[in-house]
Parts: C-alpha cells; sequence; structure tokens
C-alpha cells in the first residue's frame, strides 16, 4: 500500500457492476442471453460527452487499470503509470472507462459465474467470446453510460486489437485508435504459443474437462506452467538477462533438481501467483479469442481492404524488443492503413523489455502517448 | 506560424494546393504543417527518435521510418508529390532512394546542398581539409552526410535514371538566387533545389 495516495493517482476507486438483459449474438453463432459486466471510470464525463477514452486490457488484466481500491491494496491498478491526472492518459481532461471483459474471472460474466440455467458455474459451457463480441458489448456499455462516440480507445496487444475491432466495425463511434504492441492477426509462432499453454492447462489432472469448480479444485499447475511459457514470451533476452543473468538462489550449485537459478525461483513464484487468482478457462477462452482474431478474413485476406470504413485517426505504436508481437506486425497495421489513405501516426520505441514494454513507465513511450491525447483536445476544441 | 527557411518556402511554393504529398524526412513537420494550410495531405517519414513527438503536436501523420529500406510500404505514383529536403546525402543508397521516390512520386522535390559550392571546393584544396559550412557545420567524422554530391553529380544521375527535371532553384549561403549563381551554379550555389519526374518513354 502507498503511505499517501500519489497526487498523480486518480486515488481510491470503486469498481461499478451493470447487469445487460439485452441478450447478445456472439460471433460463434451462440447467444448470450443476459450478462453482468464491471468497469471501472477515472475522471468527469464533459457535457456534450466527448471525451470519454476506453480502455481494453490483455490477455490477463482486468477493469482495475488505475488507483487503488483500499488504502490496504498493496498494487495500483495495471495502466496506473499511463492513466491519471497529468499523466500521459490524463484524468483531468479525459473521462476514462475500463472495464473487465465478458470470459473474464474479476467480476464480468465469464466461465466462473453462475449459470442461470443449471444454477451451477459455467465452467467449460461458456461460449467462446471473441474480440468482435467484446467490440459489441463494449458498445452496449457506452450506450448505458452516454457515450456515443469514444475519443480514443486504447489497447495494448489483445487490447490494440479490441481497438483495431471497434474502428472497422463502428466507424461512427470512435475519433481515434490507439494500437499498441498489437497485430491484426496472430501468428503461426504465436498461436502455437497458445496451444502449449492450453495443452498444459489441459493436462493438469486437476481440470476435470474443465469442471473444476464441481470438484473443488483447480489446475493450478497447468495455469502455472501455461503462465511460464506466457510470461518468457513477453519478456527479452536481453530483460531477462539484465534482471536475473544466471545469479543463484543459494551460494553454491546443488547438483540436484531443484531451483538453482534465480530466475527459475521468479517464475514458479510468479505463476503460483498467478494460478492462484485467475481462472483456467478464462486463460483458454481468452488464448482463443487472440487465435481467432484475424478481421481481414471477412475481406479475401486484405487488410487495407478491411480498413476501408474506418473513420478513427489511428496511432500505432510498438516496442523494438517485442518478439511476441514485434514491430513487423504493427507495420502490416501501419501499411494498411496508408493503403487505405487512413490517418496515421507510427512510432517504434527503443525498449528493451520485449512485449513487456506496453505496461511500463518507457519515458518517450509516454511522451508519445501524452502527446497523441493532447493532440485529440486540441482538435475537439479547434 | 514559423517562417520557413528559404528552401523549404520554395518547396512550400512549388507544390499546388491540395496536392497529396511524402515528406521523407520529415524533421519535426514543420513543412508539412504549413502545408496543411493550404489542404495539403498526407505523411512525413521520419527515422529520429526525438522528432516524432513534435510531428505529433503539429497534427502531422508521421511514420517512423528508415529510408534506407526503400518505399516499400506505398505503391507506384500515389503521391502528387514526394519530398526530399537536404537528406539525399545522407541515405546509403541515393541512386535506390531516387528510383523509389520517381516510383511513389507522380512528382518530387529534392534538395540537397551543393558540395560542388567554391567554399566547400576552397576548403578541400587550399586547407587540406573537408569542408565545414552553415549548410555543413560538422566535421567528416560525426556528420551523417555520407554520400555529398555537387550538382553536376546530381543532374548526371539524374539524366542516367531517365529523370526530367522541370525545375531547378539554386540558392546562395543566404539562401538567395543571385545573377552569379545562373551563371555558375555549382560554384556559387550552397543549396539545390529540383523539382523532378519519371521520364515518360
Amino acid at each position: 500500500m502507498p503511505d499517501s495516495i500519489p497526487v498523480d493517482s486518480v486515488g481510491l476507486v470503486s469498481p461499478q457492476f451493470i447487469h445487460i438483459d439485452t441478450p447478445l449474438s456472439l460471433e460463434s453463432g451462440r447467444m448470450l442471453l443476459q450478462y453482468d459486466l464491471v468497469y471501472e471510470t477515472y475522471g468527469e464525463l464533459n457535457i456534450q460527452a466527448s471525451n470519454a477514452v476506453l480502455i481494453c486490457h490483455a490477455l490477463s488484466g482486468d477493469h482495475h487499470a488505475a488507483g487503488y481500491h483500499s488504502l490496504e491494496d498493496k498494487r495500483a491498478g495495471w495502466w496506473d503509470n499511463l492513466i491519471g491526472p497529468g499523466k500521459a492518459i490524463d484524468t483531468n481532461l479525459f473521462f476514462v472507462v475500463s472495464l473487465n471483459n465478458l470470459g473474464g474471472c474479476q467480476g464480468s460474466t465469464g466461465p466462473t459465474s453462475i449459470n442461470p440455467n443449471t444454477q451451477k458455474p459455467y465452467g467449460p459451457d461458456f461460449p467462446i467470446i471473441t474480440v468482435v463480441d467484446w467490440v459489441n458489448s463494449q458498445a452496449v456499455l457506452a450506450d448505458k453510460l452516454g457515450i456515443r462516440q469514444w475519443a480514443a480507445i486504447v489497447g495494448g496487444s489483445l487490447g490494440g486489437m479490441q481497438a483495431i475491432q471497434w474502428a472497422i466495425s463502428l466507424p461512427d463511434r470512435i475519433r481515434h485508435a490507439l494500437i499498441i504492441a498489437a497485430a491484426s492477426k496472430l501468428s503461426a509462432q504465436n498461436i502455437a504459443f497458445n496451444e502449449v499453454a492450453r495443452t498444459a492447462i489441459k493436462g493438469d489432472p486437476d481440470f476435470h474437462d474443465g469442471h473444476y469448480a464441481e470438484h473443488n479444485t483447480a489446475p493450478r499447475k497447468g495455469l502455472g506452467l501455461a503462465r511460464m511459457i506466457g510470461h518468457i514470451t513477453y519478456l527479452s533476452d536481453e530483460a531477462m538477462g539484465k534482471k536475473f543473468g544466471r545469479d543463484l538462489r543459494h551460494d553454491s550449485l546443488n547438483y540436484d533438481y531443484d531451483v538453482e537459478f534465480q530466475v527459475e525461483s521468479y517464475l514458479r513464484y510468479q505463476s503460483e501467483i498467478f494460478a492462484e487468482h485467475f481462472d483456467a478457462n478464462t486463460y483458454l477462452l481468452m488464448t482463443k479469442a487472440l487465435d481467432y482474431f484475424d478481421p481481414a478474413k471477412h475481406f479475401n485476406d486484405n487488410l487495407a481492404e478491411t480498413f476501408a470504413e474506418i473513420k478513427a485517426k489511428c496511432l500505432v505504436i510498438s516496442f523494438t524488443t517485442d518478439w511476441r508481437f514485434s514491430p513487423e506486425r504493427s507495420h502490416d497495421i501501419v501499411n494498411a492503413l496508408l493503403s487505405a489513405n487512413k490517418s496515421v501516426t507510427y512510432a517504434e520505441i527503443e525498449a528493451t523489455q520485449g512485449h513487456d514494454a506496453f505496461l511500463l513507465p518507457i519515458s518517450r513511450y509516454h511522451q508519445i502517448v501524452g502527446t497523441y491525447m493532447k493532440r485529440i483536445i486540441s482538435e475537439e476544441e479547434s | 506560424m514559423k517562417k520557413l527557411r528559404t528552401d523549404l518556402q520554395i518547396i512550400y511554393d512549388w507544390i499546388p494546393s491540395g496536392a497529396r504529398v511524402l515528406d521523407l524526412g520529415c524533421g519535426d513537420g514543420h513543412l508539412l504543417t504549413s502545408l496543411q494550410q493550404r489542404n495539403v495531405t498526407g505523411y512525413g517519414l521520419e527515422i529520429d527518435n526525438s522528432q516524432i513527438a513534435g510531428c505529433i503536436e503539429s497534427k502531422v501523420n508521421v511514420i517512423q521510418a528508415d529510408l534506407d529500406l526503400g518505399l516499400p510500404q506505398f505503391s507506384n505514383q500515389s503521391f502528387d508529390f514526394v519530398i526530399l529536403s537536404q537528406t539525399l546525402q545522407a541515405v546509403k543508397r541515393p541512386d535506390f532512394l531516387l528510383d523509389e521516390i520517381i516510383r511513389v512520386g507522380k512528382q518530387a522535390i529534392i534538395g540537397f546542398p551543393n558540395f560542388g559550392h567554391w567554399q566547400c571546393r576552397k576548403q578541400l584544396v587550399f586547407g587540406g581539409q573537408m569542408p565545414i559550412s552553415k549548410t555543413l557545420p560538422d566535421s567528416w567524422f560525426n556528420n551523417s552526410n555520407i554520400h555529398l554530391c555537387t550538382i553536376k553529380d546530381f543532374e548526371k544521375l539524374a539524366a542516367n535514371k531517365n529523370v526530367t527535371i522541370l525545375k531547378r532553384s539554386i540558392l546562395n549561403h543566404s539562401h538567395k538566387d543571385s545573377l552569379g549563381i545562373k551563371l555558375a551554379p555549382n560554384l556559387l550555389g550552397e543549396i539545390a533545389l529540383y523539382q523532378i519526374k519519371k521520364s515518360t518513354v
């Protein structure tokens, strides 16, 4: 917990819940008759409702993007370094909305929620949710909040995919898309990493075909292993080398199969913590949403054609050492936007931290985002 | 609005209102910002990290990119004008970039410091040292000008590349045109500006 709330923090925040009983048609053909969304807001919506910013989270994120839930809170929200009064996404200027996506496990309806038909947790029976479905559910939330058009939609990684999908699906409802460390579709290598993660989860004897809740257990080993693999791919060789090198856990080598190096200890610890508070079915669902995302599939695999109706101005950002969502994938997005003659700005940030860089307070990165957000305000005024 | 440097003012004057342009090595985007008043649209390309935020502030659509890789992201004849100001001498293969420029642009404007200027010649011939001037202010070991050329050199390359020169403007050290420059451009001109296009065969 912080001794006192920092002045550039949004401070204490409380999650809000909204129940939607309008059925949501899903891309898979299935239907979600009713659902809850949990979200947080920071800053004030102006009278014209023109200063709203939607934050889209990535694989393991949630609605708690900034501020603290209580003074006992150990950590601020996951994007607290970017969002707050005077920060790059300035809550003195913008009304920021951050939600937990459908299929999540932090409060919005997902596999851990009770299925009203069976009065048991959905578990593996929860329908697969795609990026398109998230955009549609986020639009419902926008309606409820009185936001006809977002000033900006901001997302990193899987969150960036949602910003792209918004710009394609609902071009009149988004003025700017900030697409950070994202891709227009996953590469085979990326899908392969996700499949390894899913295999780890499904191979855990406690998985019970996804019905682990009914057995009062959870596939923590499998989920932890999935997270470990993910974690390695989010970092760069250089970042790991810098953080751990070949530092030993103890003074000397033990020549056994227990943890010898600090990096092993770190990975085990992080994955155990993750597996304690995250739901395995949600993890499976999120990796599937990543795999399925490919908006160009409806446009003969032509990304420029896919972007033809986009009205949003786009800021695309990549990080030099990100190999999971490499700068080349951002180039794909930028080049297609250029071919479609759209308003686009692209910055490649030198960073050693790999894919994780999008979550870190890298000054040039935050300067670019902050300058762009100010430009949004000045366009509004002119 | 910041007053444009004389060579940029000439480029500004050469671009018709409403044109679609690509500014290669656009810096902080001040040329494109000025051109926005005349409804000129397009993009700036810039490699320098420190310049990108300036472009964003000026509402210039900037793409961080390395010109040495060419312009593969742009299709043939997709811009009315491609602008390359004071950057030709800093790329690895000016000939390759020139090919790319006339592929992507219906027309192009190229501006570069003339290494044939008498002061450059004087410093090299009598001083025995690489020239330093207002247009070329850095020492040989720390400047990014790896392919300096003269007006004569450029026009020879243009002829080899089937490039048609539509307009030429040669400026002296105070960035002005003069009678002397008209008579001996390669000796008295400090900055050369060309409006070019691909020759039709």
